[in-house]
């Protein structure tokens, strides 16, 4: 590394342990919800707003898993340790845009009703998916503040913690699906695209560091 | 003195006589409609100015489309009609895109002029038929229709047409003809969604001869006393109420006459999921999905609950014949 490159690294880590930086990343976070509201309160998601929200909730949830797991190679490749501080905060996200996800299909597709909701999870493949992961996620939100990690001991929790790996192929099958029935898969492709290269990326490394 | 007995004052009516809640809501739709079909043609025309002045606003987006109400019977259903705000934005049209975005901000390009329709198969009368001509072949009426999508919403449209059967008659199906199948446009210079590996194009469509026939089955010009926007498969489309929007082909350049089941285009992507008849059936899932209910676009806002879906989306009374003794769950 450059003396310029170590310089801006260091400014950058600075940046990141800054007083302000986690209510930064929280508020960003929070913007697409936030417009999500605005646009719901005013009549600006188009002729079937239902529909729209549930698309647009599955389609954050997919993003914020995008980016929390983009912060573990950021980290290494950029060499920022101060970039693991986001880590919690953005899976939490993760979990906030997929609850939304699951409540808006459960309010507006089914009306609350569990039975239908039930059947529908056996009826359709991409239901039973997407009802996994979401399971998956909830433990994970579950476990994930400090006390969790020193009851399950660190190890334990990070191997839990790797079922977001799962969760990321889960939500890629779930969104393809959805969209099988349209035989249009360029959106998913971009999805599947980014995942795969943040996945790749710690395979490579695993094998890398073993051999 | 006042004397009250059992028998006088107020008369408490029996429940058969007490006005059903819809029919007291849309009385109005009521009076103008028995004045359409009962009163002279005078009459006819002042209560179907002032039923369209009241059921919405011309959106004046395009050229207006003269017009009558229609008298075949079930072809004004009174329900409230869909914003064409919403009918013109959220479209199925894949020629434009997948996204139901993408017809609106995509299909400027279609160029509805000049415009004719090729007549082929098993017809006495083959032959170009020019959109102008078409136009005048039959008197041009309202037709207020439930449109059900496969996916599982639903609109109701003020279309303006005349019933399919008039052209057929025209044209002079030869006895062998058992099947119409029906041919889009598939232009790819003007269309962009044509390029793609979604669909076989061109979208073709078709219908039983007598289905084709019955009155219900509209050459819809427009919609909402105006000529259709591009975006609602300009300038001339089938509408079918009482099947799946799907079968109602959008942009028709070709009518062809055949003796065997035409090979439709979702039938042959997902011939599981998408069957030839595809008539509105609450009773026949989707392998993905229910079929039972629908969501009305525009209907209550967000927490609207979802209808129940009619079977023959309604039209049962007109329709059912048609299907009567087939296997509905066979023949899906």
């Amino acid at each position: 590394m450059g003396s310029g490159q170590a310089a801006a690294a260091r400014v950058f880590a600075e940046y990141c342990r800054h007083s302000y930086a986690k209510p930064l990343v929280f508020v960003l976070a929070l913007l697409p919800f936030l417009y999500l509201l605005w646009a719901a309160a005013f009549d600006q998601l188009g002729a079937n707003p239902a529909e729209a929200l549930v698309r647009a909730t599955g389609d954050w949830t997919l993003r914020m898993l995008c980016v929390v797991l983009a912060v573990t190679p950021l980290r290494v490749l950029t060499g920022s340790p101060a970039l693991a501080r986001f880590r919690r905060i953005l899976g939490l996200f993760v979990y906030f845009y997929a609850l939304l996800h699951l409540l808006s299909y459960s309010g507006f597709d089914m009306a609350f009703d569990l039975g239908d909701i039930a059947r529908d999870i056996v009826k359709r493949p991409f239901i039973l998916v997407g009802f996994v992961a979401f399971v998956l996620l909830t433990s994970l939100a579950l476990t994930s503040f400090n006390r969790a990690i020193k009851a399950l001991g660190g190890r334990n929790w990070q191997r839990l913690h790797r079922a977001v790996y799962g969760v990321a192929g889960l939500a890629i099958l779930h969104f393809f699906w959805m969209r099988a029935g349209k035989n249009d898969f360029a959106e998913v492709a971009v999805y599947a695209a980014v995942l795969m290269a943040l996945l790749g990326w710690r395979l490579w490394r695993w094998l890398h560091n073993k051999g | 003195m006042l004397i009250k007995t059992h028998a006088d004052g107020f008369v408490h009516p029996v429940a058969s006589d007490v006005t059903p809640l819809a029919v007291y809501q849309s009385r109005r739709d009521l009076i103008r409609l028995m004045a359409t079909g009962a009163a002279g043609v005078a009459l006819a025309s002042w209560a179907s100015r002032e039923a369209l002045a009241q059921s919405w606003a011309a959106p004046g987006q395009n050229a207006a489309l003269a017009r009558t109400r229609s008298n075949v019977a079930g072809a004004l259903i009174m329900e409230k009609v869909t914003e064409y705000k919403d009918a013109s934005s959220y479209n199925n049209f894949y020629e434009f895109g997948t996204d139901k975005a993408d017809p609106a901000k995509n299909a400027h390009t279609l160029k509805t002029s000049p415009w004719s329709v090729e007549i082929e198969g098993l017809v006495k009368k083959p032959g170009r038929y020019a959109l102008e001509d078409l136009l005048k072949l039959s008197a041009q009426e309202e037709r207020i229709y439930r449109l059900r999508c496969v996916e599982g919403w639903s609109m109701v449209i003020p279309w303006v047409g005349y019933s399919l059967s008039e052209l057929i008659k025209k044209v002079e199906p030869l006895a062998g003809a058992k099947y119409v199948e029906f041919v889009t446009l598939a232009d790819p210079k003007t269309m962009p969604g044509v390029g793609s590996r979604v669909l076989d194009w061109p979208y073709v469509e078709g219908l039983r001869l007598d289905e084709a026939m019955h009155p219900l089955t509209l050459l819809a010009f427009g919609m909402y006393g105006e000529v259709l926007p591009k975006q609602s498969g300009a300038p001339l489309r089938l509408v079918v109420p009482w099947k799946y929007g799907f079968k109602s082909g959008k942009s028709l350049v070709k009518i062809r006459f055949t003796d065997k089941q035409p090979a439709t285009a979702w039938n042959k992507a997902a011939a599981s999921e998408y069957g030839f008849y595809s008539n509105v059936n609450p009773d026949v899932d989707h392998p993905r999905w229910s079929q039972a209910t629908e969501r009305r676009i525009g209907e209550d806002g967000l927490f609207a609950r979802k209808r129940k879906t009619l079977m023959f989306n309604g039209y049962e009374a007109q329709v059912g014949q048609l299907y009567a003794g087939m296997d509905l769950k066979k023949y899906f």
